[in-house]
């Protein structure tokens, strides 16, 4: 059987190896020695599993979800969840600092979580300028947001071989929710930046950049505008990057920043920009590479990791239609087995998706295909336990 | 959709104002010219040397922008240009420096809240004879230029914190989008889109996507749609949309065709004034070298004599320009080409002649 196996993916095991290492971060820890390529099976087989927080979210949130506990039942993956819903359109008018109070006490305990999208709508709740997602981030302290944009092989897009990353500052800037209304008609909307948290991504940024190899640093900003904020915190990046004198550092204004992305990706390596910003090139990066599907993502704080996808959509017209791509959710749960030293499975789970997405046969929707949820499951399921992991039992 | 990108921008631009005076004498007009730094000369001069082979009935009063003290210590922009650009109406201006973090304010947003420049358009259309990912490209841009987080009010509270206003107001929400709705009507095109991020500033991106909820009740000939603007972003790399309104996002439109070297900007203003510029740089590294492209400026030129009702003159230029383009042989280095500005500049108007 095993060499049925075997000769079936013989193609596969050609792979390209990611080191472990290249693929997963951590925010605090000490450096992290680098992975041998084969990463033996776990030989202690404790009885107690991890536990991790789990926030489903809104829309096709509950579906993915589903999808990676398919997934991680079937690679026998040590870990349990912890479920929380957390909603702010379903339970409508209600308080939910009794929700968010177990959302962060859940991550006392586990310190990392996998999270969908929790849908914020546009309109206006009585004196709750702040969304139920930006609360939460705050409360942990999640400031940076990190979205590797990779392209996948056998995925066709209009770029190929793109590798970046992209680092956002996700406390403050646009997303300060102070909003008043000075006079009928006209809105003023506080965005702030701190020095602290400036220097606080800057940081993050060249240390993501100097454990991961990369070479360059690139700073986004809107500095001919906004002289004061956006200057502050291109100089904290330039004093920052003083102290790395091995990456080089450069500074692009958004505008352009945007332009450059859609017609030159390459010149890319790691990017470091203020909220807003941030949230706009995630996505314009995701739709790079395949759209909101495809690309994982993570946050982090001092003491916590949440794992969620790059382009954070609820994507609420899918719900119930079976047709969303769990790609982004499965590589983003892979990534956070790494991160909690489950090398082994989170390998298994990140191989077998490119390796079905390389096939090409099982395709949603949003990659060309008709295949459903279910069928991308499935076939991520049977593509598990081959190669280097055809004898973990 | 399909059909929209075989509608000729000539077709695409005819009204762009739909406020502003038609003026159709015979007279030559007088427009004033911003030349601007780094490039702006060359191209500049390459515009005139192509209107006058084409012949248009331009008068051109050059007048140089450099901010200086007005009484009370605040920035302005000289007498003299803003007295030409206030009786002429019309400018045409190349790129202008603005240094980064410190000085004075940005001469474009200067001259913005000078002469109340609300709305600024950009069509991005992609242009035969130049690749990119992105073909068929065909949407309009509408941005609010005055107000928003671009209303360069910021404080430093403590020291390390830095407070800047978005401002939003009523007023000018409506009137931007009673403009998009206008141009959409009079280009034929079917669908407004509202960019906006009211999830996350509830209040005042709310205020305005409320307005233009208001103004589309108005304009029922008209589908409007409303989209995040992460959204957006995700979708315009795979599909094209056709009219939006918002603010950091036009550029990317611009990448989808090839580069600001070659996609025009109009900029609408209160009284009947109008700006037309290049969004390009001002380039100072090929600066005075005869390598800068001059066909932003000259598709901003074209889009100057539509608005002044010379759509023959309008067509010939642009024609050549494409035509130019598309042969490929007079390209400059951004097109991936080897020519010189004056080459490009020579060419197109020996074209202009030869185009009836």
């Amino acid at each position: 059987m095993a060499a049925v196996v075997r000769t079936l993916v013989g193609s596969a095991t050609k792979l390209q190896w990611q080191p472990a290492s290249v693929l997963c971060c951590r925010a605090v820890s000490t450096t992290m020695p680098a992975q041998d390529p084969a990463i033996p099976a776990p030989v202690s087989k404790p009885k107690g599993n991890q536990k991790v927080t789990m926030i489903p979210g809104d829309g096709i949130g509950p579906e993915l979800m589903h999808s990676v506990k398919e997934v991680f039942k079937h690679a026998l993956v040590p870990v349990d969840f912890e479920e929380i819903h957390v909603s702010e359109v379903q339970d409508w008018g209600q308080d939910h600092q009794d929700t968010v109070e177990k959302v962060i006490q859940s991550f006392e305990r586990t310190g990392v979580g996998l999270k969908g999208t929790i849908h914020t709508p546009a309109w206006l709740q009585v004196g709750d300028l702040q969304s139920l997602n930006m609360d939460v981030r705050r409360r942990l302290d999640l400031f940076a947001n990190v979205v590797r944009v990779k392209s996948m092989p056998g995925l066709k897009t209009r770029h190929h071989n793109l590798d970046f990353v992209i680092i956002r500052e996700q406390t403050e800037g646009e997303y300060s929710s102070l909003e008043h209304e000075s006079v009928d008609g006209v809105v003023e909307s506080l965005k702030i930046i701190t020095r602290e948290k400036s220097q606080r991504i800057a940081k993050f940024a060249f240390d993501y950049a100097t454990r991961h190899g990369r070479e360059k640093v690139t700073a986004v900003h809107k500095a001919n505008i906004m002289k004061m904020g956006d200057g502050m915190f291109l100089r904290c990046c330039e004093e920052v990057s003083k102290l790395y004198p091995r990456i080089k550092f450069e500074n692009m204004i958004i505008d352009n920043c945007c332009m450059q992305l859609v017609s030159n990706p390459y010149q890319f390596d790691v990017m470091v920009m203020p909220n807003l910003y941030g949230n706009i090139v995630d996505n314009l990066a995701a739709g790079l590479v395949g759209g909101a599907g495809i690309v994982p993502g993570e946050s982090y704080s001092h003491s916590y990791a949440v794992f969620e996808t790059g382009a954070r959509h609820p994507f609420a017209q899918a719900v119930g239609r079976n047709i969303a791509n769990p790609t982004a959710m499965l590589m983003s749960a892979a990534n956070m087995l790494k991160h909690m030293h489950l090398e082994y499975h989170g390998q298994m789970i990140s191989d077998a998706v490119e390796r079905v997405i390389k096939v090409g046969k099982v395709r949603t929707r949003d990659m060309g295909g008709y295949a459903t949820t279910t069928d991308l499951t499935t076939a991520i399921i049977d593509n598990l336990h081959r190669g280097k992991f055809s004898n973990f039992a | 959709m399909a059909a929209g990108v075989f509608r000729s921008l000539s077709q695409g631009l005819r009204r762009i104002t739909p406020f502003g005076a038609r003026l159709y004498s015979d007279e030559a007009r007088t427009v004033t010219l911003i030349p601007g730094d780094g490039i702006g000369p060359e191209i500049s001069a390459a515009v005139q040397e192509i209107f006058a082979a084409a012949s248009a009935p331009i008068k051109w009063e050059t007048s140089d922008v450099t901010a200086i003290k007005g009484p009370g210590g605040k920035y302005i922009i000289p007498p003299e240009a803003q007295e030409s650009m206030n009786r002429n109406k019309i400018g045409l201006k190349g790129p202008l420096k603005t240094p980064v973090g410190k000085g004075h304010p940005s001469m474009n947003l200067l001259l913005r809240k000078t002469f109340q420049l609300y709305a600024n358009v950009r069509p991005c259309k992609s242009i035969e004879g130049y690749k990119t990912p992105y073909p068929d490209v065909d949407l309009v841009t509408i941005r609010e230029n005055t107000e928003g987080e671009y209303s360069g009010i910021e404080h430093m509270i403590v020291d390390g914190v830095v407070q800047s206003i978005k401002l939003i107001t009523e007023p000018a929400s409506r009137r931007v989008a009673e403009f998009a709705f206008e141009f959409a009507r009079a280009q034929g095109r079917d669908t407004v889109t509202a960019v906006h991020k009211a999830n996350i500033m509830r209040m005042s991106d709310g205020l305005f996507l409320r307005c233009c909820r208001e103004v589309a009740e108005d304009y029922k000939d008209i589908k409007f749609e409303e989209m995040y603007l992460d959204t957006v972003c995700l979708n315009n790399v795979n599909c094209t949309i056709e009219n939006t309104a918002f603010s950091p996002y036009s550029d990317l439109c611009a990448g989808l065709i090839g580069g600001l070297g070659v996609t025009p900007s109009g900029n609408i203003g209160a009284d009947g004034v109008a700006i037309f510029e290049s969004v390009h740089g001002t380039a100072p590294d090929i600066a005075g070298k005869d390598l800068a492209n001059p066909t932003a400026l000259l598709l901003s030129a074209v889009m100057m004599l539509r608005h002044l009702g010379l759509h023959d003159h309008a067509r010939r230029i642009e024609t050549a320009a494409f035509e130019t383009i598309k042969e490929g042989k007079a390209l400059t280095g951004d097109l991936g080409g080897k020519a010189k500005c004056s080459d490009f500049t020579r060419e197109v108007s020996k074209k202009v002649q030869e185009i009836e």
